[in-house]
């Protein structure tokens, strides 16, 4: 086994062996330092995984995805299940994030367990369980074994949830659970019409489509893209995830955002629009049309949103309309937006989600009519609420404008009326974005402070700054020098939009 | 035609020893008269069996009492893996019945006796090799239930439980045989092969209506074991009304009797484009009332029940795929008939799981109990709790559950193989419904015990003072037979879990 096989196995196994061992320690406090220092471990080994070998003459296979390393084991022969990884410039980039934001949650949760009676232990060892099955879907490059650890996250979070969550976290968790069950079976479905047309499932030869038919792909496109618009979440498909939202724990959201939404939208880049490019062509406008009415409703809603979590949640709607629509526009600028995109609104989103749970915390409501003058009381918070909501708001120099901008850019510059129609409203989108956003700093932060907002403290506790410098730092990082995430995205995408010709 | 036939004594021993096994028990029960002893005849005849299934098993095909070509005794891989199952299953259920047994709520050895002939009903129905003997088995199979259904003593539900099930189960069996003596009308034949290879041979035959009606009945009849819908009636009332153990070797052995029975008519005698069609339609109604019922369902065993029906369901679904053209190649055949094997040892396994956890969870010799009864059940047994939870999601089809995961996909891969993939989404689908109720019961297991739940007193007083009479006799530990049989039903899951392979090469045999 090379260094880089070593690795990928390592980022499964450190947090499902970490995982293990802290649900079987006895104390409390040492188990969530154990499952901390799993997660840590788990974001060393991902690191190294960008220093691949990048000379790609080395898999004669397909030229359309060319992974950094890979490993490949036969696993069940008889489902054509493979046990085959690998890393690339497109996913990379969301396997670092997701290692990132899983540590930053872990060490969050040693410093305060959210309340609904589950111990911080069994917390922290779901947060490592959903850990692998992210990083899994990630990594896979076999489509089953893709569409098995996609369905390894459903549960664990459906647990996070309805055992950490809200007043009425059962009946989100379940609605989280079985919504995005659709999606999976739908993706079941969707797979194995694939696999069974082209008698293999090895995401490698499979990309561009080749070997399948015209209908194959069209049935394909449509059960994958459904499955993948159910978690991403595209509207209509997306009731689910303001409920989850609003219900799930602080660290549960911060995953949510972060990183599960993105399994929809990595594996409608990596697995719908690689495999069946035929149906992703024939289906694009309607994908276009939809993720602009997303962006549209979403910002509509959210300046109709009275409660700050949901108000974030809704907004994730937005945001990821905009991923979608980069997508949709199938081209090398549309894919790169969407990818920027995904990994900004994990950082932002996450960034977000951390500082509302900490004024719900505090606040003890979420009402955004119960919230006011927040500058007065917590100017530190404050300033933290405003740089996020900034950055989400799409502010050139911060990680939230490339993806946005470049979808826009991508969708005129698809041209005929019906892209630009779609790019010009995209573009309102995003002034409305903008304006909800900054009617949530308006109600929030400014005028005099309320009784919720008075009783809050100007500190901030150190385990804080310590979950949210990473992420303000990032959020910086890749609004100024985007390259970290498009250079390494640049050939694989272009590798792929070649395919999709 | 020599009126003498050789015996194939080998092929036979998994019989005889099931069947010694059932005369041992007589005897150990007749002379030494000591219950411990009983059940150890019990077990370790059991065990016998199940060995000689593997043993023969492993050394290739054998056939006994033949006439020409058509043998009525064919014991192969697939007789092999069903034999071996039904020995597993009677230990287990041994185990489980094990604090039932100790109250002295039934007579052990007439227990024990009925159980080992019910083991030998089931050993030789996957050996069957004509439809008499078949049904004959079958009946052999199900005969010895009736009693243990109703053997509870002093239950009033017990006892219409048992004549619930023995009417309806009478009533199918005579449609099979009427069925059955049809097709011989028909075609002259009773062997499976000969009638697969008679009614591929003469197209013209299927043009008689009454080739259609006789296939029908049979599969009707048959379809009335595996409870599928709309002759699923028996079930839910049956199971809730028998001792625990019995109920858990209704929804495996009894529901893995009548799978082993449909797929050896289907597979072997009967045509597929009149069986195709009616199993695609007993399915889709079978998953999909079976999922949609078990919603609603406040007892326990109910829930289990409904959910079991639903989950013969999947296991029809593949031989659905035979409706169409394209699922009637060979490759997609076989296919499919794999699939079914498959899919019923896992669920076999994942449901024994199931009622032995809870089993554990529940006083001795108690019946299941509603769902209230279970709250808060993790916090006082937390590795039983937890591998009830892994049971039921394995059963929905999810990891961690993976057993019930690659049970799910290896059904769908069988369908869309066989290019039926409106049945792929119709399974699709239903995994959905039922995940609501399993996680349901799920949920319950870890819900905060009904005693402290506190500020809304929703739960009623008297549904409190049964959870809290629950929780004290729960004090006690669970025999460890049956945490032993959880124990190993649990590890044989995680196993095939990460290793499907292994039950999907047996069941491809």
């Amino acid at each position: 086994m090379s260094l880089g096989q070593v690795l990928l196995v390592a980022a499964l196994a450190v947090p499902a062996v970490g995982a293990a061992v802290v649900a079987l320690l006895p104390g409390d406090r040492a188990a969530r330092v154990v499952g901390t220092v799993a997660a840590g471990l788990t974001l060393l080994a991902t690191l190294p995984l960008a220093t691949g070998d990048r000379s790609w003459t080395a898999y004669g296979v397909n030229p359309a995805v060319r992974p950094w390393h890979r490993l490949d084991l036969p696993w069940v022969p008889a489902l054509d299940l493979r046990f085959h990884l690998g890393v690339d410039g497109i996913s990379y980039p969301l396997v670092v994030l997701t290692a990132l934001l899983t540590l930053l949650c872990c060490a969050y949760t040693l410093w305060r367990v959210p309340d609904g009676g589950g111990s911080g232990r069994a917390l922290v060892a779901l947060l490592l369980v959903v850990e692998v099955g992210i990083l899994g879907t990630f990594l896979a490059l076999d489509l089953v074994l893709f569409f098995v650890f996609f369905e390894v996250v459903l549960l664990p979070m459906y647990a996070i949830i309805a055992g950490w969550g809200g007043a009425d976290r059962r009946r989100a968790a379940a609605k989280f659970a079985l919504y995005t069950l659709l999606g999976s079976v739908l993706l079941l479905v969707g797979v194995y019409v694939v696999v069974s047309a082209a008698g293999t499932a090895d995401l490698l030869a499979l990309t561009g489509g080749t070997g399948l038919s015209r209908g194959t792909q069209l049935a394909a496109f449509t059960l994958l893209g459904l499955a993948f618009a159910v978690k991403s979440p595209l509207w209509p498909l997306h009731s689910w995830l303001p409920d989850a939202h609003t219900q799930a724990p602080t660290v549960g959201s911060v995953i949510l955002a972060g990183v599960l939404l993105k399994m929809g939208t990595y594996g409608l880049i990596r697995v719908a629009v690689g495999v069946a490019p035929e149906g992703a062509r024939w289906a694009a406008p309607v994908l276009g049309v939809l993720a602009v009415a997303a962006i549209i409703v979403g910002s509509l809603v959210c300046l109709a949103q009275g409660e700050l979590k949901r108000l974030i949640a809704y907004s994730s709607v937005g945001h990821m309309g905009f991923v979608l629509l980069g997508v949709a526009t199938l081209t090398a600028t549309g894919l790169q937006a969407a990818l920027i995109g995904n990994v900004a609104h994990g950082v932002i989103t996450g960034l977000l989600f951390f500082l509302a749970g900490a004024i719900k915390d505090r606040a003890h409501t979420g009402a955004l009519a119960e919230l006011s003058g927040l500058r007065e009381t917590a100017p530190r918070l404050a300033g933290l609420l405003g740089f996020a909501a900034v950055a989400s708001l799409g502010l050139p120099g911060l990680a939230g404008f490339w993806g946005e901008a470049f979808a826009v850019v991508a969708a005129i510059g698809r041209g005929g009326p019906l892209w630009t129609t779609l790019g010009v409203l995209a573009a309102v989108g995003g002034a409305l974005t903008a304006a909800y956003l900054l009617r949530l700093l308006r109600r929030v932060t400014h005028g005099p402070a309320s009784p919720a907002v008075g009783r809050i403290g100007p500190g901030l506790a150190a385990a804080e700054w310590t979950a949210w410098a990473p992420l303000v730092l990032l959020a910086l990082a890749v609004g100024l020098a985007p390259t970290l995430v498009l250079g390494v995205a640049a050939d694989p995408v272009a590798a792929l939009v070649g395919v999709l010709r | 035609m020599s009126l003498v036939q050789s015996v194939d004594n080998v092929a036979l021993l998994p019989a005889y020893l099931a069947a010694g096994t059932a005369v041992l028990v007589l005897l150990a029960d007749l002379l030494v008269a000591r219950a411990a002893a009983t059940v150890a005849v019990a077990a370790a005849g059991a065990v016998a069996t199940g060995l000689g299934s593997a043993v023969v098993g492993a050394g290739g095909p054998r056939a006994t009492f033949c006439v020409a070509a058509d043998c009525s005794y064919v014991y192969g891989g697939r007789a092999a893996l069903v034999g071996a199952l039904f020995a597993l299953l009677t230990l287990g259920m041994l185990a489980l019945s094990g604090p039932a047994l100790r109250a002295g709520r039934s007579p052990v050895g007439e227990y024990c006796f009925l159980l080992a002939c019910s083991m030998t009903g089931g050993v030789v129905l996957g050996a069957a090799g004509d439809l008499i003997t078949l049904i004959v088995a079958l009946e052999t199979l199900t005969l010895p239930l009736y009693v243990l259904v109703g053997l509870r003593r002093g239950s009033l539900a017990s006892a219409e439980a048992a004549v619930t099930f023995f009417v309806v189960s009478v009533v199918a069996t005579t449609v099979t045989l009427l069925g059955a003596a049809l097709l011989y009308a028909v075609t002259g034949g009773l062997h499976l092969d000969r009638l697969g290879a008679l009614l591929a041979g003469r197209p013209d035959l299927l043009d008689v209506p009454l080739t259609t009606a006789a296939v029908a009945l049979v599969l009707l009849g048959l379809a009335f074991k595996v409870a599928a819908v709309p002759f699923h009636a028996w079930a839910p009332a049956t199971y809730d009304g028998a001792p625990l153990p019995v109920a858990a070797y209704l929804s495996t052995a009894s529901k893995l009797g009548g799978v082993v029975a449909l797929l050896a008519v289907v597979q072997r005698a009967l045509p597929a484009e009149v069986t195709g069609p009616v199993l695609a339609g007993l399915a889709v109604l079978t998953m999909t009332v079976g999922n949609l019922v078990a919603l609603r369902q406040r007892r326990t065993v109910r829930l289990l029940a409904w959910s079991s029906v639903a989950q013969a369901g999947y296991i029809l679904a593949p031989l659905g795929a035979l409706a169409l053209a394209a699922g009637r190649t060979a490759d997609a055949r076989a296919a499919a008939y794999a699939a079914a094997v498959a899919y019923t040892v896992f669920f076999v396994v994942l449901e024994l799981a199931a009622f032995a956890a809870l089993v554990a969870l529940r006083p001795a010799g108690a019946d299941g109990g509603t769902l209230a009864d279970l709250r808060g059940a993790a916090r006082r047994r937390p590795w039983v709790a937890g591998a009830f939870a892994l049971a039921l999601v394995g059963l929905a089809g999810l990891p961690p559950g993976l057993a019930g995961l690659f049970a799910k996909v290896t059904v769908v891969r069988a369908l869309l193989d066989g290019g039926a993939g409106w049945l792929a989404l119709v399974v699709a689908v239903n995994a959905v419904i039922g995940l609501a109720y399993y996680l349901r019961l799920a949920a319950t297991l870890y819900a905060p015990p009904a005693e402290t739940a506190g500020a809304g007193g929703t739960a009623a007083p008297a549904e409190a003072g049964v959870a809290a009479g629950a929780g004290g006799a729960a004090g006690s530990r669970p025999a460890w037979a049956v945490l032993g049989t959880l124990a190993v039903a649990t590890l044989v899951a995680v196993a095939v879990g990460f290793a499907p392979q292994l039950v999907l090469d047996l069941a491809a045999r």
